[in-house]
């Protein structure tokens, strides 16, 4: 058993799991949008604000960018320990990740939410 | 009338690290009879016969004690089992990578060990011993094949790149075949345990599935595979 406090959710099953089910999420929502750009006959600002108006849109938008975040925490964090050995670098460099990713899923949030 | 011969051409790592700075290739050359092949294995103890300073493992010279592992043209296998005809000139050998070289195309084993002895590679059954044996019906012994063959080359856990990067935290293909050899066990008592022991984000989940392991593996096993069974394991026990 290797401990590893910095991981997800220090397991590793458990951490391989969300990678899958975020990754799923993560392509039914790219599919949703390509979709509604395919079958927009006019595609312009009135027709995403109103993709955007609906609350199942707007949840579903969220759910996607919590689900990169997930997907891009345990990706980043593997990467990380594979190649940077020295063990406060990856400290930095780690929270550096943690940081933008939550920064950007407040923007997420933010602008979701004006619409 | 002599028999028409032919020259074969090596380069090999050569390295003794307590005279040299750095390692470097060293060219060799080898007449042998045109018509005659021969296992890589043999053409190398020739050239210990010309150059007895050149180190390397080997004991059984039949693919079948797992010493004489190395990277041939790039690419890791035993050189008992690997013709000579085969493989493109230079012929270019170095030690396996990721492990630490002792001296020329001997490594350190050390690392590759430990993560094996990590899976408790034997039999725990916490029943009493039966008289004779513990049975095991043909469906449950076919389980074990593709499985027990491996003799431990270490030539996939090094040409892995999960190995290279963490050989300390990811047990490695090898280690891995290993611990799905007795998960899948019917006379194997230990089952939860041995899986428990592989939950952390390392030991088992650093494969990214690259399958290395197997493209190199000598005996034509799977580690991949057993990999996988041993995920599904994992996540059928909910861990
Ligand atoms: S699985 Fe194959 S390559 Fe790996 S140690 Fe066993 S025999 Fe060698
Ligand atoms: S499949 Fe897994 S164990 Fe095999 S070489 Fe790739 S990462 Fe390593
Ligand atoms: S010498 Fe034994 S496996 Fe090659």
């Amino acid at each position: 058993m290797v401990r590893s406090a910095t991981s997800l959710t220090g397991n590793g099953v458990r951490d391989w799991l969300w990678q899958r089910v975020s990754a799923v999420i993560l392509a039914v929502y790219t599919l949703f949008i390509l979709g509604f750009i395919w079958f927009t006959p006019q595609l312009d600002y009135v027709a995403w604000f109103q993709l955007f108006q609906g609350i199942g849109v707007k949840l579903f938008t969220i759910l996607a960018a919590l689900s990169l975040l997930t997907h891009a925490w345990v990706g980043m964090w593997t990467i990380l320990t594979d190649y940077v050995k020295p063990a406060y670098l990856r400290l930095i460099l780690e929270v550096l990740v943690i940081i933008a990713l939550f920064l950007y899923f407040i923007v997420a949030i933010a602008i979701v939410w004006s619409v | 009338m002599s028999e028409a011969m032919r020259t074969v051409k090596f380069k090999i790592y050569r390295f003794n690290p307590e005279v040299d700075i750095k390692p470097t290739m060293k060219d060799y050359e080898l007449t042998i009879p045109d018509k005659q092949d021969m296992m890589l294995l043999e053409a190398i103890l020739r050239i210990k016969a010309m150059d007895d300073s050149l180190a390397f493992r080997r004991s059984c010279r039949e693919g079948v004690c797992g010493s004489d592992g190395m990277n041939i043209n790039g690419r890791n296998g035993l050189a008992c089992v690997t013709l000579l005809s085969a493989l493109k000139q230079p012929i270019e050998l170095r030690p396996l990578p990721g492990l630490p070289v002792i001296r020329d195309l001997v490594v350190d084993m050390k690392v590759f060990f430990e993560q094996y002895a990590k899976v408790k590679p034997y039999l725990i059954n916490d029943e009493p011993p039966p008289a004779k044996e513990r049975l095991q019906s043909p469906a449950e012994r076919k389980k074990l094949d593709g499985l027990y063959e491996c003799i431990l080359c270490a030539c996939c856990s090094t040409s892995c790149p999960s190995f290279w990067w963490n050989p300390e935290k990811f047990i490695g293909p090898a280690g891995l075949l290993q611990a799905y050899r007795f998960i899948a066990d019917s006379r194997d008592t230990a089952k939860v345990e041995r899986l428990e022991a592989l939950t952390d984000p390392f030991s088992v989940f650093r494969c990214r599935g690259v399958m290395n392991c197997v493209d190199v593996c000598p005996k034509g096993l799977n580690p991949t595979r057993a990999i996988g069974h041993i995920r599904s394991e994992l996540l059928a026990e909910g861990n």
